[in-house]
């Protein structure tokens, strides 16, 4: 019985020390099993586990978009997956060295992508007939010994168990089955040295008005953690090489991409010292970031819009109103704001807007991830519309990311279309909270002056507007979607005017590369072969490239976080290689315009399977273009 | 070019009538509320009169005109902000609304007034029309109802007759007309009139109605569009038949018309019915006594859909209720408020040690 926290830990760890460690550097574990089975929330488990373990680490939630997909069928299977180290962790990694599947369709869907010798836990009570004839098994898929030949089968009767442990609260069987996904994850802490106590804590906290569901709960987690093994026959046990990276001191925090843009609108509201407003509709993958701003009145005034259109129309009404304006959506929601976009162009306000990219066209597969709206960023709008277009890397990329794209909002007063990925909305890794005076500082500045005042005089450098907001005596302008005459910003139809106004808003927009940094170049510095990326491929080809130099491999690789404008040196380290890869979760969107902007060879890499590179993607293509497969 | 446009003002504008009947004390004369660009709208177009009761009633609020933005969507109507002297965006079709929404979201201080037409409003901006009423923001919607786009040279509009004749419908309009005042009231408007555009006084007495209510004010304005529906609306407009064809609505009187002011309207069989005052032992006392606040919108209803075969059709305000206004959140947290904001919920602790303690709240 768990009498107190720190007493059942180490009681727990006494019995099961007799069975041998081995060590490794990191590790990737996949979870899955039905949308009910509750396999994200071990996940997220796990995840804070390995946290509070000092662990790095980084997550891939991959779920269907039903919401409770019929049971045991191969389309409902969800997964979570985790790869976790002492290392600092680039990618959720390709291959499992540990799954755990609740039925017989999560077997069926992740059986090949486990590493040879990995583990493949298995709660063996849902392996009747009725569940393996729903994932189009024949027969016992368990049977089929030669299917497990390279792996480590351990069948645990996680049901049945559960149900035994549980048996003196006399709760029904439904509900002491419910607590299964807490037998699976005592399972799973046990396999990776680690300390139940968090779940424990956390148990103790959720459940803490439902007294028997708590009880019930750290029962199966107990049960899990100290006899699952047992009976799973488990020969040995991961445990985590020591740290090599040492962790900074401060505050640490796990952050999805989605949670990581939320944080990183307050943040730039906050040092532009302006209200941040959010105008959006629902939409899958992109809801998250509303849900997030939702929690914090404080910081964030939000208007569910009626629709996408009116998501990033009262966007447009608050920023004429001096706030940090923003709408977030997907694909769709994208295609459907791009008139309002252009009004957002022809007025030169400050604007930023999140399109956090699913497999698409069309409602495609809306939970899937994709990188295949970046043309429709670049010139998916009537006339000759420029904005600035930026993508994020990482989950906690999304944080800067987003701080960068509002700063260029305010210093240029234009819309910033900010991409992200489903993959990096709901992905997760380890953050650094930041000291907010750690960030940089960009007040907003409004003109005041009546005397002065023009609404379309241009900052002789930036060739930004002035931003004059209601309520500013002597500055009353109208904006809209006519053109303007430059400078006075009266209503004009004059061919020469309307010109002269293209070519300033087009220079506008490339005077933002005034704002980028160098190009940093990662992997070996005279290398034969440059990977160009963008987006959230960047870490599976840092990863790619680091494993090819350590194989002698002369390869590099650089990451563009601006696409409009491109970086002034772009052009110039392109050509410093014999050949250029460009891989994209797309069919060739980068390398498109890049072909087109510099007339240069490059090589592509495609894949729109609605899932991230591997990183053996990457290293096979690279090997196949130095000629070595 | 635009600026040889904009030197002078022209006469029809400076409405000697803009300062009479003024409750404040105005800052200005009416030409303050004037933009240096003239207005461009057809001569005898009942948008200029339209123009003019909105103006006049800025001017007479006494507020100061850097506290009004006029938000337009696309059409004829909504070329309105370029002409008037305060904060203005003619954004794009139908979408005013959605602007409006977020400028006065933003800036709760701000008088926005949103300036609409049947096809703007109705139709390609319906969605957003029904939000804004149902959202109840203080927010002052003038909805300039034509019967027809004149913008793009006159096709039917949402407003115009089963069986109009235009160039999209020369063998009659197939599609029924919606009734943009029962719609409002579909989606909760608290604040409901309707004024034709020939009758200044009433407009102005409407508008500063509208601007007094404290949530959502939808003004249907009648216009005859001199070009392309010329005289729709003549029967209801003109002073020979007016008085038999509309009926003015006043708190707390009874719903009386005709020329000698001798009709009425009375329920019966729970519909109303148009009477003769002294007819059938029918006296004053049996009339329907208008009353605005109604909490039964079926009272609302009933007036805006009058106008079909015997019934007038209603001028004045339909309906005026107090609801909850929109109220977002303020969104001025501190810096210190934010910083713990970032932990989140599941933060933890490197110490300089590099021991680990957990943070979560």
């Amino acid at each position: 019985m768990l009498q107190n926290d720190e007493q059942s830990h180490s009681n727990n760890t006494a019995i099961k020390n007799n069975i041998s460690s081995i060590v490794t550097k990191s590790s990737v574990v996949r979870l899955a099993g039905d949308s009910g089975d509750g396999m994200q929330l071990v996940g997220d488990m796990f995840t804070n586990t390995c946290a509070l373990d000092g662990d790095f680490f980084a997550t891939l939630p991959d779920y269907p978009s039903e919401i409770r997909a019929p049971a045991g069928t191969l389309f409902g299977v969800s997964g979570f997956q985790v790869c976790a180290g002492k290392d600092p962790i680039l990618t959720p990694g390709d291959y499992y060295d540990t799954l755990i599947a609740m039925n017989p369709a999560a077997l069926k869907v992740n059986l090949p992508q486990v590493k040879p010798n990995g583990f493949v836990i298995v709660n063996e009570d849902a392996f009747i007939a009725r569940n393996w004839e729903k994932a189009t098994y024949t027969s016992n898929p368990l049977e089929q010994t030669e299917s497990f030949s390279k792996v480590q089968l351990v069948k645990i009767k996680m049901t049945e168990n559960t149900k035994l442990l549980l048996a003196e609260l006399g709760l029904s069987n439904r509900e002491a089955e419910r607590s299964k996904n807490f037998y699976a994850m005592g399972v799973l802490l046990w396999l990776y040295n680690k300390s139940t106590l968090a779940t424990q804590k956390w148990i103790q906290k959720k459940f803490a008005s439902k007294p028997e569901i708590l009880k019930a709960n750290l029962l199966a987690l107990d049960g899990g953690y100290n006899y699952g093994p047992t009976y799973g026959n488990i020969k040995h046990r991961w445990i985590f090489s020591d740290t090599v990276t040492k962790k900074v001191p401060g505050t640490y925090r796990n952050i999805s991409g989605n949670q990581a843009i939320a944080m990183g609108l307050m943040a730039a509201a906050q040092r532009a010292n302006l209200r941040l407003f959010l105008g959006s509709y629902p939409i899958t993958p992109a809801t998250d970031i509303m849900h997030e701003l939702a929690k914090y009145p404080d910081q964030a005034t939000i208007l569910q819009a009626e629709d996408e259109i009116a998501g990033i129309g009262s966007a447009i009404g608050a920023a004429f109103g001096g706030a940090l304006a923003v709408t977030t959506t997907s694909g769709p929601g994208f295609s459907l704001k791009s008139e309002f976009m252009n009004l957002a162009v022809m007025t030169e306000l400050p604007l930023v807007i999140v399109d956090v990219q699913r497999a698409g066209p069309s409602t495609g597969i809306p939970t899937k991830t994709e990188q295949s709206d970046l043309l429709q960023a670049l010139f998916g709008r009537h006339g000759e519309s420029p904005l600035v277009v930026m993508a994020s890397s990482s989950p906690k990329d999304c944080f800067d990311c987003t701080i960068e794209a509002s700063r260029i909002a305010l210093k240029y007063m234009t819309p910033v279309v900010l991409l992200s990925e489903g993959y990096l909305g709901n992905g997760s890794e380890v953050w650094k909270v930041p000291d907010l005076d750690s960030l940089p500082s960009f007040p907003a500045q409004f003109a005041k002056d009546p005397v002065t005042y023009q609404p379309y005089k241009r900052d002789p450098q930036t060739l930004a507007r002035p931003w004059a907001i209601p309520g500013t005596p002597g500055l009353e302008h109208r904006l809209g979607g006519l053109e303007k005459l430059d400078g006075p910003g009266t209503v004009s139809q004059d061919g020469l005017n309307h010109e002269r106004m293209t070519y300033l808003r087009a220079e506008k927009v490339a005077r933002v590369a005034q704002d980028i940094p160098a190009l940093e170049i990662h992997g070996e510095a005279s290398a034969d072969l440059l990977v160009l990326g963008w987006g959230g491929t960047e870490g599976a080809i840092k990863q790619a490239v680091t494993n090819l130099n350590q194989s002698g491999h002369k390869v590099a690789s650089t990451h563009l976080r601006y696409l409009n404008p491109l970086p002034k040196d772009l052009e110039s380290t392109l050509k410093k290689y014999k050949k250029v890869l460009i891989p994209e979760l797309n069919s060739g969107q980068l390398w498109f315009k890049i072909r087109g902007e510099y007339l240069i060879q490059a090589d592509k890499l495609s894949k729109v399977q609605g899932q991230p590179f591997l990183i053996s993607e990457i290293e096979n293509k690279i090997l196949s273009l130095l000629g070595e497969r | 070019m635009d600026s040889s446009q904009s030197s002078s003002q022209s006469s029809s504008q400076a409405n000697p009538q803009a300062t009479t009947s003024a409750a404040a004390k105005p800052l200005y004369t009416r030409k303050d509320f004037l933009s240096s660009t003239d207005p461009r709208w057809c001569a005898g177009c009942g948008t200029y009169a339209t123009f003019n009761g909105i103006t006049r009633t800025f001017l007479n609020s006494g507020i100061e005109k850097e506290k009004f933005a006029v938000i337009a969507g696309i059409g004829c109507s909504s070329r309105l902000p370029y002409y008037s002297n305060t904060y203005g965006f003619h954004t794009i079709h139908g979408r005013a609304p959605t602007v409006a929404m977020g400028l006065k979201m933003i800036n709760p201080d701000l008088n926005v007034w949103v300036i609409t037409g049947d096809g703007d409003g109705l139709s390609i901006g319906g969605n957003h029309f029904i939000h804004l009423m149902r959202r109840n923001p203080n927010i002052k919607m003038v909805l300039f109802n034509n019967q027809i786009y004149g913008l793009t040279k006159g096709q039917a509009s949402p407003t115009s007759p089963l069986g109009s004749k235009t160039k999209s419908s020369p063998y009659g309009s197939v599609d029924r007309p919606m009734h943009p005042l029962t719609m409002a009231l579909g989606a909760g408007a608290t604040f409901v009139a309707r004024v034709p555009d020939n009758d200044n006084e009433l407009m102005f007495q409407v508008m500063q109605a509208a601007m007094a209510h404290q949530g959502i004010a939808l003004i249907e304005v009648l216009i005859n569009c001199v070009i392309f529906n010329d005289g729709i609306f003549d029967p209801l407009t003109n002073k020979e038949t007016r008085p038999d064809k509309t009926v003015l609505l006043e708190a707390g009187k009874p719903l009386i018309y005709g020329q000698q002011k001798n009709k009425g309207i009375i329920m019966k069989n729970d519909r109303p019915l148009s009477v003769t005052i002294g007819e059938n032992g029918i006296t004053e006392k049996d009339l329907i006594l208008h009353d605005p606040q109604n909490p039964n919108s079926g009272y609302s209803f009933m007036l805006a859909e009058m106008g079909d075969q015997e019934l007038p059709v209603p001028y004045g305000i339909l309906r005026q209720i107090q609801e909850p206004v929109h109220k977002p959140h303020a969104s001025k947290g501190t810096k210190e408020q934010l910083q713990n904001t970032l932990k989140g919920s599941g933060a933890w602790e490197v110490g300089s040690d590099g021991n680990i303690k957990s943070l979560e709240r």
